[in-house]
């Protein structure tokens, strides 16, 4: 690495992770055998040796890493951006052409001109030189023979004073420049942003307590092979594969493309007809129609007509509390045991007796998570129970049957025409309007925070 | 603050403030006099702790992973041989939101589908209509590099923080006349920068993560703090929360290179995971909550399989050099996106660990990527002052 990353205390982590890399790339590419074929290179009417042009490096790239020409063209542009390939003509601008224009590999000018000084002072730099001399050797070891090449090579050229050489310097030096003082408008590609991390090695002791606890911790969970854990990746991209827009498109039409809404008017959270898309989904998981407004509320239906809606009522309650304001937990709690567990309630929810009693005796010290075993024990009962029975019910085959199967809309259905995009209500908007009516129509009780229905 | 510098043998050199050293005299009880730079000389117990506790905890690590490679029979992309491979793949940037003077740092969806909000450097918090391209709000923080911002989940409310250590929660009003700076709440404290912010199920609970190396869950109304997650030796970067049926746990990534899976009720790390070889900068579930994928400064994006408890994945190139800034999966999870700080993204088959595609557009580091609610397109945002929507 270079002086200057040093110099700036390491801290440029990130770089050097990303340095290192292109470093291995640049090496490669100066590997004798494997590398670029290096020849001279022909800039107006002098001649410059070790070039290479920006087609042979793209060419060389693409075969290498077996990517399509624009990526090798754009990572070939990250290698100059970055100063390890600089251009000889138009050496202002720092971008890689595609063409015959001539490049050359950079090497810092720093670690050239300690390379010219060993050498002309015969090993008699200065001890703070000396050291800076060995790191650079060590880290680039293996560039260390081109290194002295390029600075023997400036020593004759400077005693020469040959026009080519004196071009590729300033063109070295002008691309070296370009990336540390950047001019304004142009991007600095050493801008790490914020200078990370902050806080490290900070707690050293604490953290290897916390890791030898976590890895006993970790020693005694139970795993699950991998072979199933996998399967299940599979089970499931396969199962949401339809539903994936970017997967398989969308009915009518991805808003995106055709700048047509119909698909998110068809999908609002309450509508006359669901799509069938969205009512099969609600057959994925329990969690999946629950997680839908309109899914929760035929479900809910049912229920009814099982006369054991309770179960749904209370879960939604316990949820309330887990995920409302801190300051009405004590009074939510009161009102749940009132409506759910209190002998005699109006909707008493089947719970077995130990969580009962564990529950009851929370309730003397409300706090969130205290109805947590009854919420997890009613939400399972209807897990396996209710919902099975819901899927093979009349009132979901019939829902699934009504379902819509929208129509696709080709964009080519509106080919010179570009579509209005409309704009929707905020749901700012509609919140504080829903919120006025509530107002108006005061006491109605029934005060949920804005938040928590959508 | 002050920071010491102290040399421990084998050249491990700590940048100690002195806040912290006045705790390890009190916990240690090995040094007595405040701290001075001869600090240096008192080096030897505390390296034989840290020598000891080294050891303990490397022997541990190995004996777990000894014990995690035993079940691990298979990997995925063996799985995944029967899998009908993707065809080719077309993506690219239906809509560009310009507005933005500088570096775009974060953005998060609205439930709605269409309406996104953006942070910058500059200190400005943007609130689009992505679809129309149009700005609803704009509010300007106090503070510059607004790292973290995020949607409450009922649209009407943003939060947002970043340097000033504070997550604020910001009502949404339409009210044009209404300066939205003044309904302004501050809801969280750290004692170092805000790297990630998320709302829970309900506009009323905040999870933040912190440079200061802590995660913490928040009360929105009250600004109480309800749980902290303490565990990462180094600034948290990003965090997500599992979409899972009892909700109640959310994973981290830090500078540690550790991504570390929380009980968000007992604030116990349940979870931890280390195979990258840097920094963490993103986090993201899979969309079952059996795993998540995580995107490093190692250029590599990774999964970890939460029920095998092992990276189960790695998703890199030869020619893919720069870090990864920000993840995220297509809805069925068999496409995981990567926005990278060569400015492009990465397209990669989850199941079969190959790279599908490259998109080129943004003209800087892409620095945040997100997939919409219902998994139609996804946005990014960039150094390039831009967020673009790719469908």
């Amino acid at each position: 690495m270079t002086i200057n990353t040093l110099a700036k205390g390491g801290c440029h982590r990130e770089q050097m992770a990303c340095f290192r890399k292109m470093e291995k790339v640049i090496v490669a590419m100066q590997d004798p055998d494997m590398g670029m074929k290096m020849r001279n290179q022909r800039l107006l009417i002098t001649v410059i040796p070790h070039a290479m042009t920006g087609h042979d490096i793209i060419a060389w790239l693409t075969h290498k890493y077996r990517i399509s020409e624009e990526e090798s063209l754009h990572l070939g542009n990250m290698l100059v951006k970055y100063g390890y390939i600089y251009p000889l003509k138009e050496p202002r601008c720092l971008v890689l052409r595609p063409d015959e224009s001539p490049y050359r590999f950079q090497v810092r000018p720093l670690t050239i001109y300690l390379a010219k000084k060993n050498i002309r002072k015969q090993g008699e730099l200065m001890e703070y030189e000396k050291e800076r001399y060995s790191l650079l050797h060590k880290r680039i070891n293996h560039t260390w023979d081109f290194v002295v090449m390029q600075a023997r090579e400036q020593l004759r050229a400077s005693k020469q004073r040959r026009k080519a050489d004196r071009i590729v310097l300033e063109c070295q030096e002008q691309a070296y420049w370009l990336i540390n003082r950047p001019p304004p408008g142009v991007n600095n590609v050493l801008d790490t942003g914020l200078e990370r991390p902050n806080n490290f090695s900070c707690r050293v002791t604490l953290v290897s307590d916390f890791i030898i606890e976590a890895c006993r911790k970790a020693l005694g969970r139970n795993r699950v092979k991998s072979s199933i854990c996998l399967e299940g990746f599979l089970k499931y991209s396969e199962q949401y594969l339809n539903h994936d827009p970017i997967m398989q498109g969308c009915l009518p039409s991805n808003p995106w493309i055709s700048d047509d809404t119909a698909h998110w008017t068809m999908n609002a959270e309450i509508v006359p007809v669901p799509t069938r898309l969205r009512v099969e989904r609600w057959s994925f998981s329990f969690m999946e129609l629950l997680n839908d407004a309109m899914g929760r509320r035929e479900f809910m239906t049912y229920l009814e007509k099982e006369f054991s809606a309770e179960n749904l009522y209370f879960w939604q309650a316990c949820e309330d509390i887990r995920h409302g304001e801190s300051s009405k937990i004590v009074e939510k709690v009161e009102d749940i045991y009132k409506n759910f567990l209190a002998p005699g309630a109006a909707r008493w929810v089947n719970i077995d007796s130990k969580t009962m009693d564990k529950t009851l005796e929370g309730i003397k010290r409300p706090h969130r998570f205290v109805m947590d075993d009854a919420q997890m024990h009613i939400y399972f009962l209807m897990k396996k129970d209710s919902y099975p029975r819901y899927l093979k019910s009349d009132l979901y085959k019939n829902m699934l049957a009504k379902a819509i199967v929208p129509q696709e809309t080709k964009k080519s259905v509106f080919p010179f025409m570009r579509r209005q995009r409309h704009s929707s209500p905020s749901p700012a908007q509609t919140a504080t309007q829903a919120a006025e009516e509530e107002g108006l129509a005061k006491g109605a009780g029934a005060n949920s925070a804005a938040g928590s229905h959508f | 603050m002050k920071k010491n510098k102290i040399t421990l043998t084998n050249n491990i050199t700590c940048f100690l403030s002195n806040s912290f050293l006045v705790k390890m005299k009190t916990s240690l009880k090995y040094m007595r006099s405040p701290p001075t730079p001869e600090m240096a000389t008192q080096e030897v117990p505390l390296n034989e702790t840290l020598a000891h506790l080294k050891t303990e905890s490397e022997t541990l690590k190995s004996k777990l992973e000894e014990e995690r490679a035993k079940l691990h029979d298979v990997e995925l992309h063996q799985v995944a041989e029967k899998v009908e491979g993707l065809g080719q793949f077309v993506m690219k940037t239906r809509r560009t939101l310009k507005g933005h003077g500088n570096k775009v740092l974060c953005m998060d969806w609205c439930k709605d589908k269409r309406r996104i909000v953006s942070s910058s450097q500059d200190g400005k918090v943007i609130v689009w209509d992505a679809f129309t391209t149009n700005k609803e709000h704009a509010v300007t923080m106090p503070c510059t590099w607004v790292m973290a911002c995020a949607y409450a989940p009922s649209g009407c409310a943003v939060a947002c923080g970043g340097l000033d250590n504070k997550c604020s929660v910001y009502p949404l009003s339409l009210d044009k006349n209404e300066n939205l700076a003044a309904k302004k709440k501050s809801v969280a404290m750290h004692t170092n920068y805000l790297s990630a912010c998320s709302f829970t199920n309900s506009d009323m609970q905040i999870l933040t993560s912190s440079g200061d190396g802590t995660c913490a869950l928040w009360d929105v109304e009250s600004g109480q703090l309800l749980q902290s997650f303490h565990g990462h030796a180094a600034d948290v970067l990003c965090l997500d929360l599992a979409p899972s049926e009892t909700g109640n746990t959310f994973v981290s990534g830090g500078c540690d290179k550790k991504a570390n899976v929380w009980d968000m009720r007992s604030g116990q790390c349940i979870q931890s995971f280390e195979t990258h070889e840097s920094d963490i900068n993103s986090v993201r579930y899979y969309p079952s909550g059996d795993a998540f994928a995580s995107g490093s400064d190692d250029a590599t994006c990774r999964l970890y399989d939460l029920r095998a408890d092992r990276e189960v994945a790695i998703y890199s190139k030869d020619s893919i050099i720069f870090g990864v800034s920000s993840v995220d999966f297509s809805l069925s999870g068999r496409l995981l996106f990567g926005g990278y700080n060569d400015y492009t993204i990465n397209v990669w088959d989850v199941l079969k660990g190959t790279r599908v595609s490259i998109l080129f557009g943004h003209e800087n580091r892409v620095s945040t990527l997100r997939v919409s609610p219902d998994g139609t397109a996804f946005c990014t945002g960039s150094w390039d002052h831009t967020l673009r929507i790719w469908a």
